[in-house]
């Protein structure tokens, strides 16, 4: 299915978390800390909120634990 | 054996750590007694706000004097004291509560307090995601929020006062005594005990008011002022019933803090669920989108209320045995204040603001 | 329906077992579980057998406002669950300790980096060191060399002579001295050997007097597990458990990891007897002791082998980051004795994740150990808190 990151179309498969749809889109930071630290998973299972990402305008989303839906908009604060 | 002080401060919160810094900025030699944390009672449960009330003239009085003390000292405070000064948004639902937005910038205006009357349109565009049908409110521009527990410990460094990490166990005139056993003497020894003021102090009209509270995750720009609905003061005023009003401020992380609620006769400091759900139904009710930021910590603290509102500043009946304590909600706002007129009363200097109204030995009616 | 006999909290291993044998019993089960599919963390994308239960996934407990009553939030909703009887499954996490350029994007848990790559991340052709504690360390090895990957060296700190030691003990558990000695045999495998810090795409390791750097695309870093007993805390006070797995209060129960890390099967068998009891077949629970007693030794072999170092302890500088919600570096909380005064005064622990990263943290480093647990258990939304609980009289 296709999901967008940041405005770029990007090809995932069945069952991938939004995690991946980052990661194959290539970007390596998923969101800016309190200081601006660039920042990307830690825990992969939910625990750790490294992973927080916008989907279809919904902010501070755990990207690990958020299945891909075909046409997501998916936004890094990197 | 420790020497003896000048002052001997029992609580080590926002009020008793303020009195230290006054006290000493005085000359005076000072003592804090403080078993927690610095900050760890009311002070780190509060929202943090500095804010003008004109609830009674004497609460103007105090408020807008404190206030004043904190922005004379915005350029020493650490950046970990988080000084925002967001300004206060009162929020007013309906054409009675604007009428009071009106009643207030007259009274702001006699005092010097900068404020404006926001109309519908313009209490949107400072505030976009207050719900619609709103009918305005009154912006007040030198309010502020900082992060309390810091503020707490930069007064008592500031202080250089010596601190014990015990609590103590009773005080009187001549001094107090820990808990360990150990007399501290002291020519005047200040109860700023907070909520448990009582119980060093029996007798004296402090009541436990309890309150929940909640943060959110980072929204920056969710909300740009402290926003309190005009209800509050109707919250605030009641004795018996419990109570919730909206208010709502922002963080410089973005983080949106949430309450309020009031409740007499709660001695537990537990989560009540149904309490904290009344208290943010009431906060989605003027901010509806609230509903879908994730909320990260609730909890709860107790502010010291008395029967008229106003805090006990002053000697009791004892001269050496002063109270500062009964702050209610604005325990952060006329903390400077309370340190300046304990150290002015102390040495016999006329205070800035008349003292009359918050002495202790005055007769408090309720209203 | 939102009634049941026996509501299970968590879908892996132990909850799982928890949830057949009480269903096996008639109980009326649900289970829920935060992941988006059954099967916990060890089998994070494989198809599971499911218990003749309700199994409730992307759902997270985040409150529990009366006796006998969950609060839970999924992705577009939230309700609540009654429950007769209560299984805690909540499992495990890792124990992330930090080290300057920890907080670099491409360090993840090594637990973490396996789950990623689990759903969906990419890493054909990439450079993976893998480093931290225990036998997860091998798995994760497994799994990452098995998608593509590239694994460069597991680094172990724990010395040889444990690690043997612990492998010779496996000769008690068969099946997992096979996996152990196959994956040994593909990987490059160095013991007394850990991470001093990380660059963008590299890692210097130390082992022994020696210190180098090893380039990697990524760095997959856990040392050893620290058990979710967030939820117990809140409902019972913690997770330790008598012999038939009930908590403090009655009707709750603890199974698997959360009350101690000690692997697959004496998860397993801990749920089983939980789900029994629960269910109110304690003569059933009895008879799976035996079984339990055995693997629980292996859980004294795991600890005892990978117990961490005092090294670790001195990784942080001043200057390194432990509180990542908060961006709170470790010379700022040095000064205070304990979490209390610290978290107020630097807001360490304050944040969205709730202390479950730096607190295993700070628990290892200095000492510090989180005291009590506070609604919400875990992050919610405030329109989830705003519901008003059922079963307390209605609205106010």
């Amino acid at each position: 299915m296709k999901v967008r990151v940041n405005g770029r179309a990007v090809e995932v498969p069945e069952g991938a978390m939004v995690s991946a749809a980052v990661a194959l889109a290539g970007e390596a930071a998923f969101r800016r800390s309190v200081t601006g630290e660039a920042r990307g998973p830690l825990c992969g299972m939910g625990i750790c909120f490294e992973c927080r990402v916008t989907v279809d305008g919904r902010a501070q989303v755990r990207s690990c634990q958020t299945p891909c839906r075909d046409g997501m908009e998916v936004r890094t604060d990197g | 054996m420790r020497a003896s002080y000048d002052v001997a401060i029992a609580g080590g919160g926002i009020v008793g750590t303020a009195c230290a810094e006054a006290c000493a900025a005085a000359g005076l030699r000072v003592l804090v007694a403080e078993p927690g944390p610095i900050g760890g009672g009311a002070t780190a449960a509060g929202m943090g706000h500095v804010v003008v009330m004109d609830d009674s003239p004497a609460q103007m009085a105090l408020t807008q004097y404190s206030r004043a003390l904190w922005i004379e000292r915005i350029p020493e405070l650490p950046a970990e004291v988080e000084y925002l000064p967001c300004g206060t948004i009162w929020v007013a639902a309906d054409e009675e509560e604007m009428q009071e937005c009106r009643r207030k910038k007259v009274v702001h205006d006699a005092a010097g307090v900068r404020s404006e009357v926001l109309d519908a349109r313009q209490l949107s565009e400072a505030e976009p995601h207050l719900r619609a049908g709103l009918a305005g409110g009154l912006l007040v521009h030198d309010d502020s929020t900082i992060y309390p527990p810091c503020a707490a410990r930069w007064l008592l460094e500031r202080s250089g006062a010596e601190v014990v990490r015990e609590a103590a166990a009773e005080i009187a005139g001549g001094g107090l005594r820990l808990r360990s056993g150990e007399r501290i003497s002291a020519g005047v020894t200040v109860n700023a005990t907070g909520a448990w003021a009582p119980e060093l102090t029996p007798g004296i009209e402090v009541r436990k008011r309890k309150g929940h509270l909640a943060i959110t995750d980072r929204y920056p720009g969710f909300v740009r002022h402290v926003l309190v609905e005009l209800g509050y003061l109707k919250s605030a005023h009641s004795i018996t019933a419990d109570s919730v009003a909206f208010n709502a401020q922002p963080r410089r992380s973005g983080q949106v803090l949430l309450g309020s609620s009031r409740q007499f006769g709660a001695e537990s400091g537990a989560i009540e669920a149904a309490m904290l759900a009344r208290m943010l139904r009431r906060c989605e009710e003027y901010m509806p989108e609230l509903a879908e930021l994730t909320a990260i910590r609730t909890w709860t603290g107790f502010r010291a209320a008395t029967p008229d509102k106003l805090p006990l500043i002053g000697p009791t009946a004892d001269p050496r045995l002063y109270l500062a304590t009964g702050h209610e909600g604005l325990g952060i706002t006329t903390s400077l204040a309370t340190g300046r007129l304990v150290a002015d009363l102390i040495r016999g200097h006329e205070p800035a603001i008349p003292a009359a109204p918050y002495l202790p030995g005055r007769k408090q009616e309720a209203h | 329906m939102d009634e049941f006999g026996v509501v299970v909290a968590g879908a892996g291993p132990a909850g799982l077992a928890a949830a057949r044998a009480a269903a096996e019993c008639g109980a009326a089960v649900a289970v829920v579980d935060d992941n988006p599919a059954p099967g916990g963390q060890i089998w994070r994308g494989q198809a599971v057998e499911l218990p003749r239960a309700k199994v409730i996934c992307g759902a997270r407990v985040v409150a529990a406002p009366a006796a006998g009553r969950l609060t839970l939030e999924t992705y577009d909703a939230a309700f609540e669950v009654g429950y007769r009887a209560l299984v805690l499954a909540t499992g495990a996490r890792e124990r992330f300790l930090p080290f300057p350029g920890w907080t670099l994007p491409h360090v993840a848990g090594a637990g973490g980096l396996q789950a990623l790559v689990k759903s969906g991340t990419p890493i054909v052709g990439k450079r993976v060191v893998v480093a931290g504690s225990g036998p997860l360390l091998v798995a994760v090895a497994d799994c990452l060399r098995q998608n593509g990957a590239q694994v460069a060296l597991v680094a172990e700190q724990a010395d040889g002579a444990a690690v043997r030691r612990f492998a010779l003990a496996l000769a008690r558990h068969p099946g997992k001295l096979v996996q152990a000695a196959r994956l040994r045999a593909r990987v490059r495998y160095m013991t007394g050997c850990w991470p001093v810090a990380a660059e963008p795409g590299a890692v210097t390791l130390r082992r022994g007097g020696r210190t180098w750097t090893e380039r990697c695309d990524y760095l997959a870093c856990g040392f050893g597990l620290v058990p979710n007993t967030e939820l117990a805390t809140l409902v019972a006070g913690g997770a330790e458990v008598d012999e038939l797995q009930q908590t403090r209060v009655a009707g709750v129960y603890a199974a698997g990891e959360v009350t101690g890390i000690g692997g697959l099967e004496l998860s397993q068998v801990e749920g089983e007897i939980a789900g029994y009891a629960a269910a109110g077949r304690s003569e059933r629970a009895r008879r799976l002791f035996g079984r339990r007693a055995r693997y629980a030794r292996f859980a004294q072999d795991l600890e005892r082998a990978f117990q961490l170092r005092e090294e670790l302890k001195a990784l942080a500088t001043d200057d390194t980051m432990v509180c990542r919600c908060e961006d709170v570096r470790m010379g700022r909380l040095r000064p205070y004795g304990g979490w209390r005064e610290a978290k107020l005064q630097t807001r360490c622990g304050m944040g969205a994740c709730q202390g479950r990263v730096c607190g295993g943290a700070l628990e290892f480093v200095l000492g510090w150990r989180l005291e009590s647990v506070r609604p919400p258990v875990f992050p919610a939304r405030v329109g989830t808190l705003a519901i008003s609980p059922k079963g307390l009289g209605g609205e106010m």
